[in-house]
């Protein structure tokens, strides 16, 4: 009879392995579902994790895409960790996300045609605030009235799609675009635009705001004292009280740094890659994020590992459309299932199995 | 714009229709919830109970088989969440949330192909004289199953956690796991039934929007039903009547707002289209504010329960 | 027929039960005759609850065998005990708060009647017993003692051949305590054999007819009660000679500590709202608070701590109104605090006992700098603290949750006291822990006061507030007595001050 013990201390070594044994039971687990559906799962796999990268013919136009994708993975995760890691759950990063690029845009076009330094930088801090501020909505909530934030942060994201929809149909829709729905493009407007900065990596300033929040939650959380309250919020709640922590600041503090940061992404996304305020501009990367927070076992460097990955996944998954006819759908359940192994091997961070005898359970 | 064309008997029977996948996942997560377990995964379970009730009524021709595949989709990947959370320990938030986006996906995946066909008709419970009562008829008599299966299900759920022994033991167990696991009870074998009965339920919802209120399959078609459902437990403050008022509360607006996009009211269709939501969160705001409403929920919600010792 | 040739009830052969780690029981024997009141004494972690768990199904020994009535008895489960006549009292009950007295006790029941006659027959066993119940109330509005109630009808209702009673004593005032004691020995009377677990002297003198002693989960010894004093039993239970600590009557200083009309709503569900609370604790001395469980206590920690803030002139700090402050104000005004429950309150389970140094140690060490954490310093003040107290561990840099409960307690104690206090709170200083940390812990919290540290010793345990505090009051629903010396106290009075018997009365039916 196999039984579980609780281990005295949590262990590091599988704190570091869990990712890596997720990713592989994935492997496993996805390529049976890749067969199950008629295709060669080895093919399959290499398509999605080995051709993005290193297949001559498809890498030079896939490895600028993988920062790309992965900025705002990146920077909408590193904001979401901290909240998972104190127990306040923004799940709305989405419709941050999509506040946040509408609010950004909407500077930035009011400005159109004026060819100035500032607009881009104003178009970042609006950016930032509108994300905030649709985050800050759960976050009141639940400190005026207890409001679920789970709940409010999650159902604000079909608000939020709503209003962009109105958006791009109405108030910024392009004035010249005969009548179709969607913005002017941004990327056209060089005041406005947020453009690959180094050609050929896909840099572009939403991978620098990336790497900078990485490394600013790594040291808020080892070295700052507002990084061990969110620690210690998360784990004994009520040993945070005791130290002197300040619950509903912390969840106005966690839910607009993820506001904020998701705000930030949206903003980048449609100065740049995308480009335009579309119907179809929420692309779900607020949620793929959750995973990606998760993945990286809610640490900052272990996110911007997990953020590549998940590009990678991305970039394959479009790559194994168009090459193997993998339906688009095959790479969500993909991820997360990835997300499903993930939580299942973390039994081992802190329990450890034992045969032996039966226990009365 | 023409208010007239809304009939207040059509409005009020429609509204029931629409409610029912909200009553059927939202008693489901219910029961789950008063057993102590928190699962977030009830918009996944939904949409996985669309697709699977969808494919198997348009294979076999019977919706009714439909809907039991629906319930049986539902409950398999509530099986999923059962493992992780109960055996495996794993974080019940975190979990249901990977339960949603995963469930998400795979839908999509099975309903390829699905796309654009109508589903076998469900029929209307022959009531007789009864449907053709002016005004009441249209209203209680002419309804399919489902309706009269959500109210049903309710009324049993209450019954059945307020008279019955193992009503009794689910709550004792989502109100302390140690003191019910001191006195014998299995927690852990309870908790996985409630999840399953959960599953099922949420997964029927499903199937009955793909099946009976769209009726076809598109992708995310449950569109936040699932978030509604858990919106309405707390709403109800867990208990079982409660979430038909607020089901039929959340149908009305939904019926309403359409029944005015119809009605070509000068108020943009996106801004129509949110209503439900903001409502919804609105009505989760004042019923979170009330007093008294920590000692509603389970004392043992979203806890994990491992015997040590 | 005299009580030696009554035939063994339960039979307890070489039972031996090991946690990773940790022998719990090794090769335990022991009997239990029909009507005898056996008591199982031991300090904490003796291996006492392990033993009755295995005797009521929740555990399955890894060795040994038992018989019940000359038949091999080896429950499954607790259900399968209370099938063999086994019912149980547990320490820390197995309620249910949301439930009401009904539900409760049906749950513990096999096949229990419709909810009606269940109620019945709860009024009729309560008042049989001098138990007093009304069986539509919920438990979470139950003081700690009517919680015990619950628990002992809910065995009585399946009329028990054994009764296990884990600690009972440790919820009840002593007028209670007596109550308890005559309903018991009426009980035995009717033939009940009764195994209670007690690491309380005198209580097993008066009321048991043959003891066990366990230490370090053997069988040391077996005697009986009557025929020994108090002290030979703590010399068996413990194995060495304890002594008392030492106390030294210094002169007591100004007044640090003020308390006036300090009135908390409860921030625990169920908890015990405070009702116009006032005191005052001079330098160098020592206020104990006594009171049942659930009366308070909690409450008014969080309130002295700062978790919960009251009114600026509620709590006064040496004259300066601190009750709109919260817990790092408080700690750099000189007072520092230590809840009760160790993991999740006191300390934080999964985190580093250097991290744990630094929860509440941060203000008055300087742990931190603009904000920034000086890791280095921390490490510092947990191995100074590791090392000053005695605390047993590999290093500091292991997870609280891997220490001993009495290590733990060591830690926590003192991590609050090495911060030169003015001002020290302190709920249950010693709960849980084996004697000679309790000792240790004790003297240390005296060592403050002779340094000039006022002190609030909150606390269940009788015998230790009269060991170390200067004055005594008693916390009752949520109010407290007026302080009186310790000197000259009758044990009677104090448990007056407790609040008496609560209602509860003598057992009133014959045998």
């Amino acid at each position: 009879m196999v039984r579980l013990e609780k281990r005295p201390s949590p262990s590091r070594f599988w704190t570091m392995a869990t990712p890596v044994v997720a990713v592989a039971l994935t492997m496993i687990a996805g390529g049976i579902m890749f067969a199950l559906l008629g295709k060669n799962p080895v093919e399959a796999i290499r398509t999605i994790f080995w051709d993005p990268l290193f297949n001559e013919q498809f890498a030079s136009y896939s490895r600028p895409q993988l920062l790309v994708k992965a900025g705002p993975l990146i920077l909408i995760a590193v904001g979401l960790s901290l909240g998972f890691r104190a127990g306040i759950w923004n799940i709305g990063a989405e419709g941050q996300y999509i506040i946040g690029a509408i609010c950004g845009a909407a500077v930035g076009l009011a400005f159109y045609p004026v060819e100035a330094w500032y607009v881009f930088p104003l178009m970042v801090i609006a950016g930032g605030l509108g994300g905030w501020a649709w985050a800050m909505i759960p976050a009141i909530l639940r400190t005026r009235f207890a409001t679920n934030e789970i709940l409010v942060s999650l159902l604000l994201v079909y608000v939020a799609q709503a209003i962009l929809a109105s958006m791009a149909l109405g108030a910024l829709r392009n004035p010249e675009g005969g009548g179709f729905p969607g913005s002017r493009n941004l990327s056209q407007y060089p005041a406005a635009a947020n453009p690959e900065l180094i050609a050929g990596t896909g840099m572009h300033w939403g991978v620098v705001a990336a790497f900078i929040a990485v490394i600013a939650a790594y040291v808020l959380l080892h070295r700052h004292m507002l990084g061990f309250s969110i620690r210690l919020a998360g784990q004994a709640p009520r040993a945070a009280r005791f130290a002197g922590v300040n619950p509903d600041r912390l969840v106005l503090l966690c839910m607009g740094l993820s506001g904020g940061l998701a705000g930030l992404a949206g903003l980048f996304e449609v100065a740049g890659p995308a480009g335009q305020i579309s119907i179809d501009f929420g692309s779900g990367y607020g949620f793929t994020a959750i995973i990606v927070a998760f993945l990286g076992r809610l640490n900052p460097v272990g996110i911007l590992l997990a953020g590549l990955l998940m590009a990678l996944t991305y970039i394959g998954g479009e790559l194994a459309q168009f090459m193997l006819g993998l339906p688009s759908a095959a790479i969500q359940a993909f991820q997360g299932m990835l997300l499903f192994f993930l939580l299942a091997v973390d039994l081992f961070s802190n329990y450890r199995l034992r045969f032996g005898k039966r226990e009365a359970v | 714009m023409d208010l007239s064309a809304i009939n207040p008997a059509v409005l009020v029977a429609s509204l029931m229709m629409a409610a029912v996948p909200i009553i059927l996942a939202a008693i489901g997560e219910l029961v789950v919830e008063k057993s102590g377990v928190l699962n977030l995964g009830v918009e996944g379970m939904m949409i996985i109970g669309a697709v699977c009730g969808f494919v198997v009524a348009v294979k076999t021709g019977s919706p009714f088989v439909g809907f039991l595949g629906g319930a049986a989709g539902g409950a398999g990947l509530s099986l999923i969440f059962a493992l992780l959370t109960q055996v495996l320990l794993a974080n019940q938030v975190a979990t249901g949330l990977a339960l949603t986006l995963f469930g998400l996906g795979l839908s999509s995946l099975l309903g390829q192909g699905f796309n654009g066909i109508k589903p076998p008709a469900t029929g209307k419970v022959p009531m007789g004289p009864l449907a053709d009562i002016p005004g009441v008829g249209p209203v209680l008599f002419q309804h399919n199953l489902g309706v009269y299966l959500s109210i049903a299900v309710i009324a049993a759920v209450w019954w059945g956690l307020k008279y019955s022994r193992m009503g009794l033991i689910l709550r004792a167990v989502g109100e302390n796991h140690d003191a019910a696991h001191a006195l014998g009870y299995k927690v852990v074998r309870i908790r996985i039934a409630a999840i399953l009965f959960g599953g099922a339920m949420a997964g029927l919802g499903g199937a009955y929007i793909s099946l009976v209120r769209v009726p076809q399959w598109t992708d995310g078609i449950t569109a936040g039903a699932g978030w509604i459902a858990l919106a309405i437990v707390v709403f109800a403050s867990w208990r079982p009547w409660r979430v038909l008022i607020g089901a039929y509360l959340f149908g009305g607006i939904t019926v309403l707002q359409l029944n005015l996009q119809v009605a070509n009211v000068p108020i943009p269709v996106e801004y129509l289209s949110m209503a439900p939501y903001l409502i919804t969160i609105l009505v989760l705001v004042i019923m979170s504010s009330g007093r008294g409403r920590a000692a509603a929920a389970p004392a043992a919600l979203g806890q994990n329960f491992h015997a040590s010792r | 027929m005299n009580d030696a040739q009554k035939p063994a009830l339960l039979a307890v052969q070489g039972v031996t039960k090991a946690y990773p780690g940790v022998v719990a029981n090794s090769d335990v024997s022991f009997s239990i005759r029909e009507g005898e009141v056996h008591a199982l004494l031991g300090e904490n972690g003796a291996g006492k609850s392990t033993l009755v768990k295995m005797i009521y199904g929740l555990v399955q020994p890894d060795a040994g065998a038992m018989e019940l009535r000359g038949v091999p008895y080896a429950p499954a489960d607790p259900r399968a005990a209370r099938a063999a006549g086994v019912g149980m009292v547990f320490q820390h009950f197995s309620l249910f708060e949301a439930l009401n007295v009904a539900e409760n006790v049906a749950l513990g029941m096999e096949n229990p009647p419709k909810l009606r006659a269940l109620a019945q027959a709860i009024r009729d066993v309560s008042t049989e017993y001098g138990l007093p119940l009304d069986p539509g109330r919920m438990v979470g509005d139950l003081s700690a003692g009517e919680r015990q109630r619950v628990e002992i009808i809910r065995c009585l209702l399946q009329s028990p051949k054994l009764l296990i009673m884990d600690e009972p004593t440790s919820v009840l005032t002593p007028q209670e305590v007596e109550i308890l004691f005559k309903t018991l020995r009426q009980l035995a009377a009717e033939g009940t054999a009764i195994l209670y677990i007690s690491h309380k002297l005198e209580e097993i003198r008066s009321l048991c007819d043959e003891a066990t002693i366990l230490r370090r989960g053997k069988v040391v010894d077996t005697c009986t009660p009557r025929e020994k004093t108090a002290r030979e039993l703590a010399e068996m239970m413990v194995g060495a000679v304890l002594t008392p600590p030492a106390r030294s009557g210094g002169a007591k200083g100004a007044v640090a500590l003020q308390v006036a009309g300090l009135s908390v709503d409860s921030p625990i569900p169920f908890g015990t709202s405070l009702k116009d609370i006032s005191f005052a604790v001079r330098r160098g001395e020592v206020l104990g608070i006594a009171g049942v469980a659930g009366n308070g206590q909690d409450e008014l920690l969080l309130a002295l701590s700062g978790e919960v803030r009251t009114a600026r002139d509620a709590v006064q700090i040496d004259g300066v109104g601190i009750g709109d402050q919260g817990p790092n104000e408080r700690r750099r005004a000189g007072l520092v605090a230590a809840p009760e429950e160790r993991l999740g309150h006191a300390a934080a389970p999964d985190m580093t006992l250097v991290e744990n140094a630094l929860l509440s140690g941060a203000v008055r060490q300087g742990l931190v700098r603009r904000g920034f954490i000086d890791w280095a310093a921390a490490k510092g003040f947990a191995q100074t603290i590791v090392r000053d107290f005695d605390v047993r561990t590999p290093s500091t840099g292991v997870a609280a949750r891997a220490l001993s409960g009495g290590n733990l307690q060591k830690f926590v104690i003192g991590r609050e006291l090495s911060q030169s206090p003015g001002v020290i709170v302190i709920n249950q200083p010693t709960w849980g822990v084996d004697a000679s940390a309790a000792a240790a812990i004790r003297q240390a919290i005296l060592d403050r006061a002779a340094a000039g540290a006022a002190v609030v010793c909150i606390s269940q345990d009788l015998d230790e507030l009269l060991e170390i505090a200067d004055n005594f009051a008693a916390l009752n629903e949520g109010r407290l007595s007026a302080q009186r010396p310790v000197q000259g106290l009758s044990i009677e009075e104090i448990g007056l001050m407790m609040g008496g018997a609560h209602g509860m009365e003598v057992a009133h039916h014959g045998p």
